[in-house]
């Protein structure tokens, strides 16, 4: 039972959220023609969730017998969460009937999906955490896959079904050992006695084995082998979708677990693990993007390598590390939704047109997206004026605060070492004559989305000392 | 009577764990590794249970409801992403299945 009746008031966003998909998919039965409806009813929906979750942001409560949190870090997460599914469906609306999935199902699995992310961000109990995780993913599976008859999108779709739900069977085992070494799966309980919980074999071994589980989630190094054939089977824009918010909700997890390992002040017991896997995933992305051709596979060994800067934060361990990583994601989020965005118009039927060549010569073709896939190319490779930028800045910053400075520095390297393959693309779309000859099909839905990712790109990169002070702010550790 | 101890149950269950982890990582079936990944799930489950009568608390037992109701949506989406790449290539042998390459 809910201790008071406000309890609902402060669930808003859930309540809306979980009601707007079964609105939707009322309007999926009712409807012929439902497809254009849904699409701007999703991003309504998103829009009005995340304004109604910012709104609550100085107010953080924990609810429901310490099930979920609502306001201060969730709200944030949600921000990106909800603002990034919104700028993805304007993508999606024009593209889908180009990929073959016009289907109104396609707008209600991307609503659930983003409601786990959601419960995800809030979870206060091992059950939150779970139950979202899997709301997430089991959408995210489905979504791969949406074009059932395409042979690269059942493979995508299969390749990330398997991995997916290996790494869930990693997270449950994990979280049924430290239920049984600690009595409980509420966190706040955990996190209380974390001190002496932490000497315990069998609780490090399941928050080893949870940590290894979101590590795949979050496509680090060594569990990174599912993400360049899934980002390169699905479709442009889930693929915008799975690398931003299904990362952002991996990472809004570690950082709940973790906070305690930070707030103890203690040595951080999983230092050289995440030290580790991040050098790892930084190289490994960096180099291997070097020789892709492939747009879509370009970015997705781009996003490992994105995932090994994030993790230099968890690895760092303390308050400004966490800030730094939350900026990070809401940075990376936007930049990769845009560039996934102008991929997405580009491309033409049947996966056509992603490789490098057909950027060439973009610029006399279209200006406008030109000008924008180099502003996102920049904002990746971490040009000053850029979110991205400042995203590795304040995550390198709290690592050498944290006597990690040879990680930074491998961190620098690899970002000189991205450099390159960020570069090349924005070379070939000004310095390039065209070799293949295509017509760019007129899109407006999908520009609006490149301009509004665009937009909150220079925004984030402008002021971005005021965001990390309003991210600080709420963190409560 | 005495009860078997709980060392027994999660003997049993990190075995049974062991042997999924090394069946998804061997099997070439997509089918086979998928109820090596349900083997996974259960031996957590187990656990659970082993875990809830030990403490005498009931957590536990709830939480293997939400397990098992999670694995069965699970299942029954992956069992349809087979069948969908079934009816495509005609094979489920995971090691045919690589269009993508770098």
């Amino acid at each position: 039972m809910p201790q008071s009746n406000t309890e609902y008031l402060q669930i808003l966003p859930f309540i809306l959220m979980g009601s707007g998909i079964v609105i939707s998919v009322i309007i999926e039965m009712f409807y012929k023609k439902s497809e254009p409806v849904l699409g701007w009813f999703s991003v309504l929906l998103f829009i009005t969730v995340g304004f109604v979750s910012l709104a609550s942001i100085n107010d953080s409560a924990v609810l429901f017998n310490n099930m979920i949190e609502v306001g201060g870090k969730p709200a944030i997460f949600n921000f990106i969460f909800t603002f990034g599914a919104a700028v993805m469906i304007l993508s999606s609306m024009n593209y889908i009937s180009k990929y073959g999935i016009y289907f109104g199902e396609f707008f209600i699995i991307v609503q659930s999906s983003v409601l786990g992310m959601m419960i995800m961000a809030g979870a206060k109990d091992l059950f939150m955490i779970f139950m979202g995780l899997e709301l997430m993913s089991i959408c995210f599976y489905v979504l791969a896959g949406l074009n059932r008859k395409k042979i690269q999108a059942n493979e995508a779709s299969m390749k990330y079904f398997l991995l997916g739900a290996f790494a869930t069977g990693f997270i449950v085992y994990g979280i049924a050992l430290m239920y049984g070494s600690s009595g409980t799966t509420s966190l706040p309980y955990i996190f209380e006695n974390f001190s002496s919980l932490i000497s315990n074999v069998l609780f490090v071994t399941g928050l080893g084995l949870f940590l290894i589980g979101f590590s795949f989630k979050i496509a680090a190094f060594p569990f990174h082998m599912w993400v360049p054939d899934v980002y390169q089977g699905s479709a442009t824009t889930i693929t915008g979708l799975m690398s931003t918010g299904g990362k952002t909700a991996a990472f809004s997890v570690l950082i709940i677990m973790l906070s305690a390992v930070f707030a103890n002040n203690a040595a951080n017991t999983f230092e050289p693990y995440f030290a580790g896997i991040s050098v790892l995933s930084m190289l490994f992305g960096s180099i291997v993007a070097i020789a892709q051709d492939n747009l879509k596979r370009m970015l997705a060994y781009s996003s490992i390598a994105h995932a090994g800067y994030m993790v230099i934060g968890l690895a760092a361990g303390n308050q400004d590390s966490v800030a730094g990583i939350i900026f990070y994601l809401a940075a990376y989020t936007f930049m990769n939704l845009g560039a996934f965005g102008v991929l997405s118009i580009i491309e033409g039927k049947d996966d056509t047109l992603l490789d490098i060549n057909s950027y060439a010569g973009l610029n006399s073709k279209s200006p406008i997206l030109a000008a924008f896939m180099a502003l996102f190319m920049f904002a990746l490779a971490g040009i000053p004026p850029m979110a991205g930028f400042f995203g590795k800045y304040y995550v390198f910053i709290a690592a050498i605060k944290s006597d990690l400075t040879w990680l930074a520095i491998i961190g620098v390297l690899s970002s000189v070492i991205s450099v390159y393959f960020y570069l090349r693309v924005v070379v070939y779309m000004y310095f390039k004559e065209s070799t293949v000859n295509f017509s760019i099909e007129k899109n407006n839905t999908g520009l609006l989305a490149v301009v509004i990712s665009g937009i909150l790109i220079l925004v984030f990169g402008i002021i971005p000392d005021t965001l990390l002070n309003v991210i600080i702010s709420v963190l409560n550790f | 009577m005495t009860s078997i101890p709980l060392e027994y149950y999660l003997i049993l269950s990190a075995f049974m764990f062991s042997v999924g982890v090394t069946g998804v990582l061997i099997r070439r079936n997509a089918i086979v590794v998928f109820m090596c990944i349900e083997l996974m799930l259960n031996s957590a489950n187990l656990t659970l249970v082993a875990f809830s009568s030990f403490l005498g608390n009931p957590i536990g037992q709830v939480f293997v409801f939400f397990v098992m109701t999670v694995a069965a949506a699970e299942a029954a989406v992956g069992l349809a992403i087979i069948i969908a790449i079934f009816r495509n290539k005609l094979s489920v042998n995971i090691d045919e299945i690589n269009i993508f390459k770098w």
